[in-house]
Order: C-alpha cells, then sequence, then structure tokens
C-alpha cells in the first residue's frame, strides 16, 4: 500500500510542474508588452519602463524567470490583482468556498437522484423507466448549462417568482463570514429567515451546476449495476434464499459503486468548468465569476494565479479519488 | 489489390458471400433508433445549413426597431412573417438560428479536424517513437486532461484575445489528448500484430508503417470519437460565445445569440429559449450518432 501512495504522489510532480509552465508561459503570449498594458493609454517614459522591467525581473533569460516564479508559488505568493492590489491568494480563499459550497450542493443532489435511477433503471432494464431514465440522462449531458439555467430562471423566478434571481442571500442580511459556507454561517447567524433565504439562492445554481453530472452517474450507476447483477455471486445469494432487495443494496451496489466512486472524482473538473458559467448566470460570488470579471478587466495575474490554483485543485482531488481507490479496491492496489 | 485475389484457392470459396462491410455496418447502426434520430436531425441540420440562403425568410444582420421583441406567431402581438419573433434590435430569430446553423457545424467540424489531425499523428508518433518523446507528448496531455476544459479554454481564449477562430483554437487544443491516446493506444496494440511485421520485413519505412498500415485498423475509435468530439466543441464553443469570449455579435452564433438575450430573460422568453434549444437538439443528435457509432463499430461489443 505504502508503494503505491508513494507511485501515486511521486507522478503528481511532473503534472505540478506541467501546470505551472502552462501558466506561466501562456500569459506571456499575450499580445504586446506587459508594462504598457500595465501603464494603459497614457503610456510611460523610457526610464520608468526600464526600472520596471528590472523589478519584475523581465530582463533575465526566460527560464530564469519560470524558475523565481515556481520560487514564489511554492512560499504562496501569486503576485497581486492589478485592479484591486489585494493578493491574489487572498481574494481566491475569500471567495473559494462559496463556489465549493454550490459545488458540494451540486455533486449531493447528482448522488442522490442519479445512484437511485441508475440502480432502479438496472434492475427494470429495458422498461419504460429505463428508457426514460437513459433518454432523459443523455439529454441532460447534452444541456448548455447556461440555457438551462436562464430556463430555469424564466419558470421558477420570472413565472412562478418561487426563487430569486441572483446572488447568495437577500442583500438585507449581512452574515459574518465563519465557515465561509452560507448555509453554515447563516445558521450560526441566528437572523430570522437568514438561513431560508440562503437555501431559496441556493436551488436553482445546485439543479443547474448539477445537470450533467447527474447524468454521467445515473448512466455510470446503471452500466456498473448491470455487470454486477450478472456476477455469479449474485445468483449464488438469490439462489441461498436471500431477500432481492437487500441482494441488490448490499451485494451488487458495494461493487457497482466502485466505478461510480471514479466518476464522481472526475466530475470535480466538470463542476469546477460549470461553476464558471453557473456563477456567470446567477451571480454568484465565487471564483468562476471572479476568473471571468478578470478576463474582461485584463486582469492577468488573477487569471493566472486562479487557473493555477484551480488546477492545483483539482489535481489534489484527483490524487485522493486515486488513493481512495486503491483503498476500496484491493485489485487496482496489487495490479500496480 | 490484386495480392489479395490471386491466390484464393478455389476450395475455400464460402457458400455464403459475407454481407458487404457496410451493410453489416447498416443492419447494426439502424437497429439503434436513437441513434437513426440522431442522423435524421445532423442532416436536417446540414441541409439547414447549405440551405440557408433559400430558406431563410430575412436578413440575420438587418436591424429594425420598429419591430423589436416581437413574440413568436401564436403568441398575441407576433406575425408569421416573423414565426419565431424578433430579438431586442428587431432582428428575424428564425433566420439567424438558420443561419447560425452554419457556424455551429462550422465549429464542430473545424475544431474536430483540427484535433484529429494533430492528435493522429501526435499518437501515431508517441506509439511508434516510443522513448522521450512518447513520454513528454503523454505527460504533456495528462496535463491538459487534468485541467478543467472550458477552463483551460477560457484561459487560452482570453490570452489569445476573443473571437470566433481563436475560440475555435481553443476547444481544439482541450480535446486534442483523447484524440492522442486513441491513436498512440491502438498502435501499441496493432504493432504487436503479424500483418505490420509482414509489412516491416518487405520492407516497408517507418512512415507507410505508420499512415499506410497501421491508420486505417485505427479508424473505428476515432471516428467514433469525432462525432462525439463535434458535439462538445458546439457545446464548448457555444459557452465560450455566451462568456462573450467566442464568435463576437453580431455574428448569429447561438451561444453568442444567448448572451445577448440574457438581459431581456425578464421579458421575452422566446430570445432566450430558442437559440439554447438549438443548441442542445443538434449536441444531443450527435451524441447519439456517436453512441450507435460506437456500438455498430466497436467489435467487442458485436453479437457474432
Amino acid at each position: 500500500m505504502l508503494r503505491f501512495i508513494l507511485t501515486r504522489v511521486s507522478l503528481v510532480i511532473p503534472t505540478f510542474i506541467g501546470i505551472t509552465m502552462l501558466a506561466f508561459f501562456l500569459i506571456r503570449l499575450v499580445p504586446g508588452d506587459p508594462i504598457e498594458t500595465l501603464a494603459g493609454e497614457r503610456g510611460i517614459d523610457p526610464a520608468r519602463h526600464e526600472q520596471l522591467r528590472k523589478e519584475f525581473g523581465f530582463d533575465k533569460p526566460i527560464f530564469v524567470q519560470y524558475g523565481i516564479y515556481v520560487a514564489r508559488v511554492l512560499q504562496g505568493d501569486l503576485g497581486k490583482s492589478l485592479i484591486t492590489q489585494e493578493s491574489v491568494l487572498t481574494e481566491f480563499n475569500a471567495l473559494f468556498p462559496a463556489t465549493v459550497e454550490l459545488a458540494l450542493c451540486a455533486i449531493i443532489f447528482a448522488l442522490v437522484l442519479g445512484l437511485p435511477a441508475g440502480m432502479i433503471a438496472a434492475i427494470r432494464r429495458n422498461s419504460i423507466f429505463d428508457h426514460g431514465v437513459m433518454g432523459i440522462s443523455l439529454t441532460g449531458y447534452s444541456m448548455p448549462i447556461f440555457w438551462w439555467g436562464l430556463i430555469l430562471i424564466l419558470l421558477f423566478s420570472v413565472q412562478l417568482g418561487w426563487t430569486p434571481v441572483s446572488g447568495r442571500i437577500d442583500v438585507l442580511y449581512y452574515i459574518e463570514p465563519v465557515t465561509g459556507f452560507l448555509l453554515i454561517d447563516s445558521w450560526l447567524s441566528g437572523e430570522e429567515g437568514a438561513f431560508k433565504s440562503a437555501v431559496e439562492h441556493l436551488i436553482l445554481p445546485t439543479i443547474v451546476l448539477g445537470t450533467v453530472p447527474l447524468a454521467v452517474i445515473a448512466r455510470m450507476t446503471r452500466s456498473a449495476m448491470l455487470e454486477v447483477l450478472g456476477e455469479d455471486y449474485i445468483r449464488t445469494a438469490k439462489a441461498k434464499g436471500l431477500p432481492w432487495f437487500r441482494v441488490v443494496t448490499l451485494h451488487a451496489l458495494r461493487n457497482a459503486l466502485i466505478p461510480v466512486v471514479t466518476v464522481i472524482g472526475l466530475q470535480v473538473g466538470v463542476l469546477f468548468t460549470g461553476a464558471i458559467l453557473t456563477e456567470t448566470i446567477f451571480s454568484w460570488p465565487g471564483i468562476g465569476k471572479w476568473m471571468i470579471d478578470a478576463i474582461f478587466r485584463r486582469d492577468y495575474p488573477v487569471l493566472q494565479g486562479g487557473a493555477l490554483l484551480l488546477g492545483i485543485v483539482v489535481m489534489a482531488v484527483n490524487l485522493l479519488v486515486d488513493l481512495a481507490y486503491g483503498l476500496i479496491n484491493p485489485r487496482i492496489r496489487h495490479n500496480r | 489489390m490484386t495480392a489479395e485475389t490471386m491466390d484464393t484457392p478455389a476450395v475455400a470459396v464460402p457458400t455464403a458471400t459475407p454481407p458487404h462491410p457496410l451493410r453489416e455496418f447498416w443492419s447494426y447502426f439502424s437497429a439503434n433508433k436513437g441513434a437513426v434520430a440522431g442522423l435524421v436531425v445532423i442532416v436536417t441540420v446540414v441541409l439547414v445549413a447549405l440551405l440557408a440562403d433559400v430558406l431563410a425568410p430575412h436578413s440575420p444582420y438587418i436591424t429594425d426597431t420598429t419591430i423589436a421583441l416581437k413574440p413568436p406567431f401564436w403568441q398575441e402581438g407576433g406575425s408569421l412573417a416573423y414565426p419565431l419573433g424578433t430579438d431586442a434590435i428587431g432582428r428575424d430569430i428564425l433566420s439567424r438560428l438558420i443561419y447560425g446553423a452554419r457556424l455551429s457545424l462550422l465549429i464542430g467540424i473545424v475544431v474536430v479536424a483540427i484535433s484529429i489531425v494533430l492528435g493522429t499523428v501526435l499518437g501515431l508518433v508517441a506509439g511508434f517513437v516510443r522513448g522521450v518523446t512518447e513520454i513528454l507528448i503523454m505527460r504533456l496531455m495528462d496535463i491538459i486532461l487534468t485541467l478543467p476544459s472550458l477552463l483551460l479554454a477560457i484561459v487560452i481564449v482570453a490570452v489569445l484575445g476573443p473571437g470566433l477562430m481563436n475560440s475555435m483554437i481553443a476547444v481544439a487544443l482541450v480535446i486534442l489528448p483523447h484524440y492522442v491516446r486513441l491513436a498512440r493506444a491502438a498502435v501499441i496494440t496493432e504493432t504487436s500484430k503479424d500483418y505490420v511485421m509482414a509489412a516491416r520485413v518487405s520492407g516497408a519505412g517507418t512512415l507507410r508503417l505508420m499512415f499506410k498500415e497501421v491508420l486505417p485498423n485505427c479508424t473505428a475509435p476515432l471516428i467514433v470519437q469525432a462525432s462525439l468530439g463535434i458535439s462538445t466543441a458546439i457545446l464548448d464553443a457555444a459557452a465560450l460565445g455566451f462568456l462573450g469570449l467566442g464568435a463576437q455579435p453580431p455574428s448569429p452564433e447561438w451561444g453568442t445569440m444567448l448572451a445577448d438575450a440574457r438581459e431581456f430573460v425578464l421579458r421575452a422568453w422566446w430570445v432566450v429559449t430558442f437559440p439554447g434549444l438549438a443548441i442542445l437538439i443538434t449536441v444531443l443528435a450527435f451524441n447519439l450518432l456517436g453512441d450507435g457509432l460506437r456500438d455498430a463499430l466497436d467489435p467487442k461489443l458485436k453479437r457474432s
């Protein structure tokens, strides 16, 4: 097991180097001189230009610059936002909980609906229910979620008036951030209606962000379940006279969950991608909206730092899923 | 050609000739109703795109504020002259959707063409050359796969500058790893087979081995991936358009149309509904087709 962990962890190093290189060199592709971009339309006098070039280290060879960049990143220094002059890491830390809260709710939503739907579809193979689940999940998988969000707003916010259109909580409330998760913070604050308001604001974004993972999980659960249900030990369990329900939930589901866990891990990237769109639609103050805003303000340090940090988070989650996978499935651990 | 037919001994001629490969493929493919439906939709979209000049009742660009935000014909105030209504500056939505079909298909085809050509070459090189080259190529692909796809595309477009061409390049780069991996895996299984050895013994060079011998035998998975890739490309390019990073207004690209329509969600449901519906139906059709192709082409799943 230790060897398995060490191999997996060591594989992260080249990926990390790659992500930093990508973040570093992509920004170099921005057309024009970075200092002139910084100075804006007013221009800059040549002496000051030279001084700034030295200050930023642009006069050094490119690989030295990359080395300096990585050294800084490892110390947690990702530069400052050009607009707010705030450290990129500080801003990221302040906004990240909002994205995580949304992503967690979305994945829970997807699991709660997707696992049972996939299971029942597999048990009732070729029934109307099965065809329905498969049809809906393929539609969900093909869904342009930025449109889906607008349609839900149209239906539930505009027509029915059930849910708010945007934001995390009603402007009436000021909630002191404790955990950064508004659901918990508004609960802790004890302010009347605050928790309800937070929940109402969360419903539509959760559905929008959870749609694609829901479709993927339902499909995956169904096919994993079908495979397991055909195995001999299930027939044995049935032959022993165990109740059907017990066989399905205890014997079959356990093994069917193994591929599903991997799929859930892979959904982390999908969730962050979806979060960018979902947050834009619902004006959700998270990482996605922050980065899109940065693009339009030409705030390159934010874009660079944000992409790097998201890449690292996804990498870390993938590593954890890999390790968990080895833990629950001995076949993987011993094969390598 | 002659080498195959020349030395077939007369005794071994089978009594019933096997079905033509295309006919066999069609019999598997047509058994899948969803795939056929997908194919029908795609053919329709292609026809609409080709005949846009004939089919569209109006120009997709001409604005007329006197008829702004007209509802679809079945609603109070709508008229058959503008069947799906008009947008905020009086452009006919149906005509814009029809011209948008051109853009979406173009995006899908260009993106997949770029990534399939580049991906196949990189995959073939990785599979044939092995060693450091392979490690470098595959590691780079792993890194691209690690990053969330749309995030990477957004960063690339942000750096290159918004626009249709740049967004196509970005999406093509993001879906590239799938083709590289497929091609490499196929090459590695194929090169160990006898026919490659035979070709090598008879003096075929590496390039000939790569493109004439091995590549034709790896096409099935690549075709399936291409069909699924078109749906991803259309979806991601539309998302970029929606974020204001893809095709720029007044282009009738479906995602860009949605971006324009966002602020009218409270007043005019039709401006928002139809472009997204067009994206959904087209993407769904390509996904259905891809699933059907996979079932029909994947020999492992065939009930032989």
